[in-house]
């Protein structure tokens, strides 16, 4: 596994961009994974029953998906020091089999003492920014 | 109705221990599509410093649930749990947590407050090993809409 050096990170490097594909099984998948059982996740008639559109994600999902564009990056995922975001739009799963699309940007905006950096995430799905002030402090080595 | 402003404050008692086992963070992987090895193989988590597997940075809020549950799902509260949506999530980790990891969650009421019909509470949950090391801070803000408000 390649290892991100604190040394050779520039601020306003950009990491590679990824897309990820979320479907109602994933979506059923991480319900049971993560123990958050609302239906509005995989439930279409009572997600319509509250108002939605149709079945959403969780945002938990979504954070979780768009934190392996960093991960995945930096290789150890103990380096994460912090992680935020706003759920500013929720990701409609359509059952259509397609599903939505993530798509996650990240870039260095700060480097910090102590080999830590911090990264700012840009995620949307469709015409949507679906995170808010998505942030991650990481440490380097 | 507004939601009972008194809780702001309040901490809720530690959660029962949770043991942090390796098929539960490989499950938890598996479901967010993460194949990091150092989600499941310990050599791989090892080299990397590791004591043991280590979980993926959002795991916190598998352990961190029934400690939420125990405010949002408080009657004397009087939040609409049907109506609320996750506004806002931020980990502070103080050390990543690990598989052999046993964990309980202290949450606190941070704020309470109401915008345009919109009940907004911020919790905080502390989760440390049950022999008192600090592990992560998870800042959770939920918003129960107003009930003739079309999501955004």
């Amino acid at each position: 596994m390649t290892l991100v050096n604190y040394a050779d990170i520039e601020v306003g490097q950009p990491l590679p961009a990824r897309s990820f594909p979320i479907t109602r099984t994933d979506l059923v998948h991480y319900a049971g994974a993560s123990g958050d059982f609302n239906p509005i996740h995989w439930n279409e008639r009572f997600a319509r029953s509250v108002g939605l559109p149709d079945v959403i994600a969780q945002g938990m999902f979504t954070m979780a998906i768009a934190a392996r564009a960093v991960t995945d990056w930096v290789g150890d995922p103990g380096a994460v020091l912090e992680y935020g975001v706003r759920f500013t739009k929720p990701v409609v799963v359509p059952d259509d089999g397609t599903g939505a699309m993530l798509h996650v940007e990240a870039v260095v905006v700060d480097k910090l003492d102590d080999f830590r950096v911090r990264v700012e995430l840009t995620v949307r799905s469709g015409d949507d920014k679906v995170l808010g002030m998505a942030r991650m402090l990481l440490r380097l080595s | 109705m507004p939601l009972d402003q008194s809780f702001t404050g309040r901490t809720y008692p530690p959660t029962p221990p949770y043991l942090v086992g390796r098929e539960k963070i490989r499950e938890f992987a598996r479901a967010i599509g993460d194949l990091n090895p150092a989600y499941f193989d310990v050599e791989a988590a090892r080299a990397l410093g590791h004591r043991d597997l280590v979980a993926p940075p959002t795991f916190a809020i598998v352990v961190s649930l029934e400690a939420a549950h125990q405010v949002v799902l408080d009657p004397a509260l009087g939040l609409d749990y049907s109506r609320v949506v996750h506004g806002e999530q931020r980990f502070e980790i103080h050390r990543p947590i690990q598989a052999g990891d046993e964990v309980n969650v202290v949450v606190i009421v941070e704020k309470i407050r109401s915008v345009g019909g919109n009940d907004i509470i911020t919790t905080r949950g502390e989760i440390s090993t049950v022999a008192g090391e600090r592990l992560a801070t998870a800042f959770s803000t939920l918003v129960a809409r107003a009930p003739d408000e079309v999501p955004a």
